[in-house]
């Protein structure tokens, strides 16, 4: 395939992936925000977004709405919800060819919606049925490229874009909101406030698994290991990588076996992920732990478009 | 001017039998049911993303070309005569162009003035003396058709660059079949959905003379902010070929290969939709950033094909339009099937006090114009305008052309007042092959949307319906044209 065409396809899904992480983030701010402190839950979101300075910049201090429309619909912030769909579907339209029809469709018609949309659908009384349809974007897309893509390269290219777009995502959430936010927090074990915890888990919707995987009260360790190391969760950081071996083989399978410094780098993460213990992580510091995944990742992403896309 | 022809009724208001089931579908369908299907035809359009690109004029940089739900009907004889005609036609133009870049032996007979070639900006001088693969310059071509009366079909310019519509005419078809799925049933309408598979065929059959094994095709595309990107893409899909820019080709020992996942990739046959000037920096336009620096060399040294092939614009120059059915008696040693319409080329000075004396009732066009800008209808134009040009005219006569105002043929039309006659033309595509010509029976039919107007261009709000050509009462089918060159 073009290596263009790789490219378009990685980002059209990295971009899709975003727009849902976005969604996750947003909501569970809403939500929190009514349980404790207001522009505390949105500025750790504006964090995790990796947004927060281009927000302080324009407009100094966090407040709820400020935060929402940032994120949704603010031109300037090239992170916002609808210049991620904006770019998703230059990625679209500039490969249409590697599309199938329902992919274009869910795509094509998200932007269709999306181009009249604006500020106003971010406001905090529709915030939530606006994020619910952000959300039936994300699904009919992934929906669209699982059930109708013939399994060949392209194919590898979209799923790796996902994959690494959701570690991504997944290592910032859990990074901004345990140690950007809790820096008061002492050690493994002391007492925080449960809906702090149950934030976490929000934005990246396992609340529900957490009860399904632990039985158990929300404890910050099994919150950790949840979203680092068990392979159940989809968006843990183990599922994601396990995800992004499993495409990276295939596509070197494909090329007779041809391998690079991105398969390197991917197993190797894989391999840690697949062998680590939480008590291990929290020994060496997370913080640390989550700052070198999300920098390997990086790292990654630049492997793969050197060997694949140039 | 006489009474415009109606297809549906003729000049007299009797219904004409092609139309039976066209006017039988009306009668019964109510027009609330119509409006509905045309908001359904365009929400499907907007959907699947067919819609034209106009980036420099402001407002929505996407619009849709208007679509209209009563179809254009043709049978089996008219296109009978058409096929030949049409295939008779490119034959001629193919020749013109291997006589211009070759022996130069219409100018030599003189049946066409040498001036016709000289300092035209489409002559390539790259191409004198060379003989692109299978022999063929124009491997697509979009022929322009106006019809006056029953038999009366008129050539109006022949497209031999790089012609576009095609993928309204595929589309109107499929959207046409969801929407009227019945309708299709009775009438008996040829099908159109080979042209993809016939284009392919045509393109590999061209096979540049160093190509080992089965040729890879590509199409080139200028990009996604080109107002044709949705038929580039388009075709590439359908035929199942890459689609490319040119910053995905790169030519080193003047092959030329496609930058992939798995490195470097040959390429054999390009379907390129990027004007010859933007081909290649090294050849053209230094500052094109669209082209593949080194293409030209390739193409010369026989290692790939373009289609259509680089000067090919020489012989769809308006003025050199006048000659063609001389083009068809010296090549060909037949007579023109198809009519061009009586033009003066006002390089000539008794064509031009001629062309002043009537400006108000000649159509005045560029000679090297389309997309319907820069022209004068003179019957339309207020006295004001027509001074105007006539000033123009005068400063550079041999820069326009002029033609009688003719009685486009109408089709009735769904517009906001209702079903009402509206003027239309015909783009049929004429693909030419090493092997063969095919042509696929239909073609584009724009319509000029406005009453009483003249103009189809999509630049100008003109819309497309789809054409319907019917099966022969023997129920042979005639789904591919197969006259060997």
């Amino acid at each position: 395939m073009l290596a263009r065409a790789a490219e378009s396809m990685f980002w059209l899904a990295r971009y899709i992936e975003r727009v849902d992480a976005l969604s996750r983030l947003m909501e569970a701010a809403q939500l929190m925000a009514g349980l404790s402190d207001q522009s505390a839950e949105w500025r750790s979101a504006l964090i995790a977004a990796g947004c927060e300075p281009g927000f302080l910049a324009k407009y100094g201090a966090v407040t709820p709405e400020r935060a929402a429309r940032f994120m949704g619909a603010d031109p300037e912030n090239p992170s916002s919800i609808l210049n991620c769909l904006e770019k998703a579907r230059i990625n679209a339209r500039a490969m249409r060819t590697a599309l199938t029809r329902d992919m274009w469709d869910a795509v094509n018609g998200a932007w269709l919606e999306a181009r009249r949309m604006g500020p106003a659908d971010f406001r905090l009384e529709v915030l939530p049925v606006t994020l619910d349809w952000v959300r039936t974007v994300s699904t009919r897309f992934a929906g669209a490229y699982q059930t109708t893509m013939l399994r060949n390269e392209i194919y590898s290219f979209v799923k790796l874009g996902a994959s690494i777009e959701r570690a991504d995502n997944t290592a910032r959430i859990l990074d901004v909101k345990y140690h950007v936010l809790l820096p008061s927090y002492s050690g493994v074990g002391g007492m925080l406030d449960y809906y702090q915890w149950t934030s976490i888990l929000r934005a990246v919707s396992a609340v529900r698994a957490y009860q399904w995987v632990y039985r158990d009260e929300v404890k910050p360790w099994n919150v950790a290991e949840l979203l680092i190391l068990k392979p159940e969760l989809p968006r843990s950081l183990r599922a994601c990588y396990d995800d992004i071996v499993e495409c990276l083989d295939t596509i070197a399978a494909d090329h007779g076996g041809v391998r690079s410094e991105c398969h390197r780098l991917a197993g190797g993460l894989a391999a840690r992920l697949r062998f680590g213990r939480i008590a291990d992580i929290f020994q060496s510091g997370l913080h640390e732990h989550l700052t070198e995944l999300i920098d390997r990742t990086a790292d990654l992403g630049d492997a793969i478009y050197a060997f694949y896309m140039k | 001017m006489r009474e415009t022809f109606d297809e549906m009724n003729g000049a007299g208001g009797d219904l004409r039998a092609p139309y039976r089931a066209i006017e039988a579908w009306l009668k019964a369908t109510p027009q609330t049911v119509l409006t509905a299907k045309r908001l359904e035809a365009e929400r499907l359009f907007r959907r699947i993303g067919i819609t034209f690109a106009v980036y420099t004029e402001g407002g929505d940089p996407e619009r849709l070309i208007p679509f209209d739900i009563i179809p254009r009907v043709i049978d089996a004889d008219e296109w009978a005569v058409l096929e030949r005609g049409l295939t008779q036609r490119v034959r001629a133009l193919n020749a013109f162009l291997a006589d211009v870049y070759g022996k130069r032996e219409i100018f030599a007979a003189e049946k066409v003035p040498l001036a016709m070639i000289e300092h035209n900006p489409a002559y390539q001088q790259l191409m004198q003396g060379f003989t692109p693969p299978g022999g063929i310059y124009t491997h697509i071509a979009g022929i322009d058709l106006v019809r006056t009366g029953p038999d009366e079909f008129y050539v109006l310019e022949d497209n031999c660059r790089t012609p576009s519509g095609v993928s309204y005419m595929l589309e109107d078809r499929s959207v046409m079949m969801r929407l009227f799925p019945d309708l299709f049933t009775q009438a008996g309408v040829e099908p159109v959905s080979r042209y993809p598979e016939f284009l392919l065929r045509t393109l590999q059959s061209v096979a540049p003379p160093n190509c080992q094994g089965g040729p890879t095709v590509v199409v080139l595309t200028p990009g996604q902010y080109n107002s044709a990107y949705y038929e580039h893409s388009f075709l590439a899909d359908e035929m199942g070929v890459e689609l490319v820019e040119g910053v995905d080709l790169v030519v080193k020992d003047k092959h030329v290969f496609t930058r992939t996942t798995r490195g470097l990739k040959k390429v054999d046959i390009i379907y390129r939709r990027i004007d010859d000037d933007y081909l290649d920096p090294q050849a053209f336009k230094p500052d094109s950033m669209l082209g593949v620096p080194g293409l030209i060399e390739a193409y010369k040294a026989g290692n790939v094909s373009l289609a259509n092939a680089p000067g090919a614009g020489i012989s769809d120059d308006k003025a050199v339009y006048c000659y063609v059915p001389e083009m068809v008696r010296f090549y060909l040693g037949e007579e023109p099937i198809l009519k061009n319409v009586p033009t003066w080329d006002c390089s000539a000075e008794s064509a031009l006090a001629y062309v002043l004396d009537h400006l108000d009732e000649l159509v005045v066009k560029e000679t090297r114009g389309s997309g319907g800008y820069g022209m004068l209808v003179g019957p339309h134009a207020s006295k004001k305008e027509r001074e105007a040009f006539a000033k123009k005219l005068r400063a550079h006569p041999s820069a326009y052309i002029a033609q009688p105002t003719l009685a486009l043929s109408t089709c009735p039309t769904f517009v906001e007042s209702g079903v009402a006659p509206r003027h239309i033309d015909l783009r049929p595509f004429v693909l030419c092959g090493a092997d063969k010509i095919r042509i696929v029976p239909g073609g584009l039919t724009r319509v000029a949307l406005r009453e009483g107007s003249l103009v189809v261009n999509s630049s100008q709000g003109g819309g497309t319906k789809d054409t319907w050509v019917l099966r022969a009462p023997n129920g042979q089918t005639q789904s591919q044209s197969q006259s060997q060159k």
